[in-house]
C-alpha cells in the first residue's frame, strides 16, 4: 500500500485511470439506465414505478461501501498520517454525499406510489438519512479548519465512528419492523427477476465506476491545489 | 511499541468497543425502534382500545369488503399467528390488495375493531414481470386444484 501512498506515483497512475473509468462508467451506466428504463419488463406489482430501482438500489450500495472506503481511510489518516489519504478523505465525502441524497430522494419517489408516502421514520430510512448526514458532517468537519491536515484529522474521528451506521442500516430491515422491505439479494439468492437483475448489476458497475472517477478527479485537483499554495508560499518566502 | 503501532492498537479499541457498544444497545431499541406493531404483538402487549398504535401484518385473502358509502373498507390483517378486523374510511395505495404487507397509524374501539387513520401499502422484496407472477399463480392454483380430482 506505501508503494502507491507517493503523491507522484499516485498522480502517474490515477491520470490514465480517472480516462478508463470515466469512459467505462458513461458506457455501463447509459447502458444499464437505457435497459432498465426501455427495455426491462414492469413490475407485477409496482408497474412502471419500479424502474427507480435501478438508480435507488445502486446509489444506496455505492454510497455505503463508500462509506465504508471512508472509515477504512479515517484510520489511514489517523494511524500512518499520510497525506495521500487526507487527500482521499477529502475527496471522497462530498461524493458519497451526493449518491446519499440521490438514494434518498428516488426512495421517497418511489415511495409515494408504492407505499402511499414520501417518507416514514421507520429504521432503513431513518438510518440511511443518517448516513447521508455523517457524509456531510464529513465534509463540514474536514473544511471547518485553517490547516488542511488537522480538518482532515477531525473528520477521520467521525469517519470512523460513523462505520456503527453501516450495520445499523443493513440489518435495520431484519432487526425492527420497517415499511422498507428486507434485502432482495441475499447469499441465499435474488428474489429479482433476472430481467430486472442484470440490468440492475450493470447500473451498480456503472455507477461505482463513476464514483471512482469523480473521487480520482477530485484528488488530482487537491493535490494540485495543494501545490499551488506550497509554490505560492515559496515564492512569497524568496520575495521577503 | 512504535508511536504508529500505539495509534493503530488505539484507532482498533475504539472501533471494537463502539461496535460492541452498538451490538449491544441496537436489539436493546428493539420495541422502541419498531414502526409498528404485528398483530401478535398487540394481543401480547394488551393493547386498550383508544390507544393510538401503528399496525402492520399482511392483509388476509379473501377479507376486504367494501361498505355501501364506497369509501369505508373493512379488511383483516394477519401475521399469521393472529389476526384483527380493520376498517378505513379513504382512498388507498395502488398497492394495497389481499395478500400484501400493510401498516395502518389508528387506535382499537370498543368492539375490537382497529379504525385506521392512515393506511401505507407495504411491499416485499419479491421483484417479477407480470407474466411471471400469472405463471406462478397459475401454477399454485393448478397444485390446489390437483387433490380434487
Amino acid at each position: 500500500m506505501h508503494r502507491f501512498a507517493n503523491p507522484a506515483r499516485f498522480l502517474k497512475l490515477a491520470r490514465p485511470l480517472t480516462a478508463a473509468t470515466l469512459a467505462l462508467g458513461f458506457a455501463l451506466t447509459t447502458a444499464a439506465l437505457w435497459w432498465g428504463l426501455f427495455r426491462a419488463p414492469p413490475d407485477y406489482l409496482q408497474g412502471e414505478s419500479v424502474r427507480i430501482m435501478y438508480l435507488h438500489v445502486p446509489t444506496a450500495w455505492i454510497s455505503m461501501g463508500a462509506y465504508l472506503g471512508l472509515g477504512i481511510t479515517g484510520i489511514a489518516v489517523l494511524v500512518w498520517k499520510h497525506p495521500l489519504a487526507e487527500v482521499a478523505l477529502e475527496a471522497l465525502a462530498p461524493v458519497g454525499a451526493v449518491y446519499a441524497g440521490v438514494c434518498l430522494l428516488t426512495g421517497s419517489i418511489w415511495g409515494r406510489p408504492t407505499w402511499g408516502t414520501w417518507w416514514v421514520w421507520d429504521g432503513r430510512l431513518t438510518s440511511m438519512l443518517v448516513l447521508f448526514f455523517l457524509y456531510l458532517g464529513v465534509v463540514a468537519l474536514a473544511g471547518a479548519f485553517d490547516e488542511r491536515s488537522r480538518g482532515a484529522r477531525a473528520a477521520a474521528v467521525l469517519a470512523i465512528v460513523g462505520l456503527v451506521n453501516l450495520p445499523i442500516i443493513k440489518f435495520s430491515v431484519e432487526w425492527w419492523n420497517t415499511l422498507h422491505q428486507p434485502a432482495s439479494i441475499t447469499l441465499k439468492g435474488s428474489s429479482i427477476h433476472p430481467d430486472m437483475l442484470y440490468p440492475l448489476l450493470t447500473s451498480a458497475g456503472g455507477l461505482g465506476l463513476l464514483m471512482a472517477a469523480a473521487v480520482l478527479m477530485r484528488m488530482r485537483a487537491i493535490i494540485a491545489e495543494q501545490r499551488i499554495a506550497a509554490r505560492r508560499a515559496r515564492l512569497a518566502g524568496d520575495a521577503a | 511499541m512504535k508511536p504508529k503501532h500505539q495509534r493503530l492498537a488505539l484507532a482498533g479499541a475504539a472501533v471494537a468497543a463502539l461496535g460492541v457498544a452498538a451490538a449491544l444497545a441496537l436489539p436493546a431499541l428493539k420495541d422502541q425502534a419498531a414502526y409498528f406493531y404485528a398483530p401478535a404483538d398487540v394481543v401480547a402487549k394488551g393493547v386498550t382500545p383508544g390507544q393510538a398504535i401503528r399496525l402492520g401484518g399482511l392483509v388476509e385473502k379473501g377479507s376486504i369488503e367494501r361498505s355501501a358509502d364506497g369509501l369505508t373498507i373493512h379488511f383483516r390483517v394477519t401475521d399469521r399467528l393472529e389476526t384483527v378486523p380493520v376498517a378505513y374510511t379513504g382512498i388507498v395505495p395502488d398497492l394495497f390488495r389481499e395478500g400484501q404487507g400493510m401498516i395502518a397509524d389508528g387506535r382499537f374501539d370498543d368492539g375490537g375493531t382497529f379504525r385506521a387513520e392512515t393506511l401505507l401499502a407495504k411491499h416485499d422484496e419479491n421483484y417479477m414481470p407480470p407474466e411471471v407472477a400469472k405463471a406462478i399463480e397459475r401454477a399454485e392454483a393448478a397444485a390446489k386444484a390437483r387433490p380434487e380430482k
